[in-house]
């Protein structure tokens, strides 16, 4: 539209001055949004240990591809929760409030946090944090998914990134819980605290207790709560309720509470099964060498 | 230089204030009350719509999806679910009839704020020495794409001020605001309808159903044109009126009009009428 003005009398014709002082800078300009674009996702991958994903939530690096950020499941969440009737506490406020309004509540309230907390579970991340803006997540600490058996979140996903296959809400793997703090939880100092373990919704299955003898009494029991990685659903209900003042039992995002076996190993016992007979030929004698004998 | 006229203050005086503003009110009307249908959830409990701009639920059926957004998942290796598809195809359809970019105009919660960044910078007569091309929203329409392709993630929510602002305004801002003020300051004090017009890649990629849209702008009286300036001093995206005025045909064709209107309320020939696309 505009003609090319040639101030400096130069022959430049309009497309040439176009394709230098436009296209070039804004090809320049795009390259440099998706450099810095593809460097923050690199920064970014993994899930804060705190943030726990909702059910039915595909495997991360998949979920980031398939959630729109529209927060139809965490609407779902909240409002599943007010008019939840058997619940005696007061009604939440529809809106979310901001993170730190949360996490001050949840501190002023100390000790005496209810248990069963108005507060919904899921939430959708602010620009700024260091999850991906706009994805659901949930804190167990502060309210821990309430296994609800219609799965409301997962119903109001419209992209699939929570996965509508999962049958129940017990098939959920939101997180896994670990017993991080072994030195501090009351039942591994002896007492019969069990806070965690009657809390937990799939009780003796996903929770149990492992009796040991106490040793440093040397008379006593310890009853060590023990998660089950096959029926732990990562609800964080164990990890809400513990009475420490910072959870012993923490809820961790899959990636992180698992280790992963090298790809060429293989567990003896299992493979004897499959295959029917010991894989080794004949039992190696190998010699028993205790501490106290001298190679 | 003496002090230069206000556009629209001829059209005021001429048609009278109401007539020189009417497609100004119904406009804020729209992006109101769409920003108030999804208010209205979480401030009063009335669900008329659940969701976000990106993607949401309309009186409990109607899926309506943003198609960047599909886009992105898609490039990012997602299939979606019926319902986002079906959503798309909606939203395509509306947008395809009506003009890509009045999603600008009309919706989109970013435009009140530049267009009161607008209003300021042309108070302040600041005219900003910032030369970016118009066509860099293009560019980076396509490397969001890529971005998504490479990532396997819809990376650029992350940063999207236009779902952003909502999802803030909607749920919890957390520092959503300082993108909203980086905004208005490009706009206000660095370089004119900098964001909605040169950069902005949502305005890209709804501009391009603007290629086929039936809704257009249309010069219909443009004999009676006096070269008064004023539609260009409103135009967001004034290269887009000279065609249409002096051209071979008297319609907006181009793809970046954002139906916004404003050009036909500050007309005081009355040159300017919505019309079909001839
Ligand atoms: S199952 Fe958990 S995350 Fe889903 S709606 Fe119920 S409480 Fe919320
Ligand atoms: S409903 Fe699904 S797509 Fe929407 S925010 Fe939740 S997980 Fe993402
Ligand atoms: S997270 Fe804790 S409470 Fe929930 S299922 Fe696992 S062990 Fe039980
Ligand atoms: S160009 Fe972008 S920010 Fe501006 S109105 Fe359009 S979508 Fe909104």
């Amino acid at each position: 539209m505009d003609s090319a003005h040639n101030k400096s009398g130069q022959e430049q014709s309009p497309s040439r001055r176009r394709f230098l002082t436009e296209t070039i800078p804004a090809a320049a300009g795009a390259l440099v949004l998706a450099v810095g674009l593809v460097e923050h996702q690199h920064s970014a991958k993994a899930l804060p240990p705190y943030a726990i994903r909702p059910p039915g939530a595909l495997p991360e690096e998949k979920f980031l591809a398939a959630c729109l950020r529209c927060g139809q499941c965490v609407r779902a969440c909240a409002e599943n929760l007010r008019q939840d009737k058997s619940r005696t506490t007061a009604p939440p406020a529809a809106s979310a409030p901001q993170l730190g309004e949360f996490i001050s509540q949840l501190a002023e309230l100390g000790e005496n946090a209810p248990l069963e907390t108005t507060v919904p579970t899921l939430r959708l991340a602010e620009f700024g944090g260091d999850i991906a803006a706009g994805t659901p997540y949930f804190i167990p600490r502060i309210s821990p998914c309430r296994m609800c058996e219609d799965m409301p979140c997962v119903k109001a996903c419209p992209s699939g990134a929570l996965n509508k296959k999962m049958a129940s809400i017990n098939e959920a793997k939101m997180g896994l819980a670990v017993l991080v703090d072994q030195e501090n939880c009351l039942n591994c100092l002896g007492l019969r605290c069990d806070v965690c373990y009657r809390n937990c919704p799939v009780i003796d299955k996903a929770l149990t207790l492992e009796m040991q003898v106490n040793q440093r009494t040397g008379v006593h029991a310890r009853f060590i709560p023990t998660v089950h990685s096959k029926h732990c659903t990562g609800c964080g209900k164990c990890e809400r309720s513990c009475v420490l003042e910072n959870a012993a039992i923490k809820v961790l995002p899959l990636s992180q509470a698992r280790g992963t076996l090298g790809s060429h190993y293989r567990v003896g016992w299992e493979e004897k099964e499959k295959a029917g007979h010991s894989l080794i030929p004949e039992a190696l004698q190998l010699p028993t060498r205790r501490p106290e004998e001298k190679p | 230089m003496s002090k230069r006229r206000t556009p629209g203050q001829e059209a005021v005086e001429k048609k009278g204030w109401l007539r020189a503003n009417t497609w100004l009110l119904l406009r804020r009307l729209s992006q109101l009350g769409i920003l108030g249908m999804f208010l209205l959830g979480p401030l009063a409990g009335l669900w008329l719509i659940k969701g976000t701009l990106s993607a949401s639920t309309a009186f409990g059926f109607l899926p309506l999806t943003d198609p960047l957004t599909v886009a992105q998942s898609l490039a990012a290796g997602h299939v979606p679910e019926a319902a986002v598809l079906v959503g798309m195809l909606v939203v395509l359809a509306v947008y395809t009839v009506i003009g890509g970019r009045m999603y600008c105009a009309w919706v989109c919660p970013i435009n009140l704020l530049t267009d009161i960044a607008t209003w300021l910078n042309r108070r302040l007569e600041i005219k900003g020495n910032l030369n970016l091309s118009r066509s860099l929203r293009y560019w980076l329409l396509g490397m969001i794409i890529i971005s998504a392709a490479v990532t396997g993630s819809i990376i650029w929510e992350w940063f999207n001020p236009v779902t952003m602002v909502q999802r803030g305004l909607l749920f919890s801002m957390g520092f959503g605001w300082l993108l909203a003020a980086e905004i208005f300051i490009l706009d206000a004090f660095v370089l004119r309808h900098g964001w909605c017009g040169h950069l902005c890649p949502v305005g890209a990629a709804y501009s391009l159903l603007g290629f086929t849209a039936a809704l257009r702008v249309k010069a219909a009286r443009r004999e009676r044109c006096t070269d008064c300036t004023d539609c260009f001093a409103v135009c967001p995206e004034p290269q887009v009126i000279r065609p249409a005025l002096k051209g071979s045909s008297d319609v907006i064709l181009s793809h970046n009009c954002l139906n916004c209107g404003r050009c036909i309320d500050v007309c005081p020939q009355e040159v300017f009428v919505f019309s079909k696309r001839a």
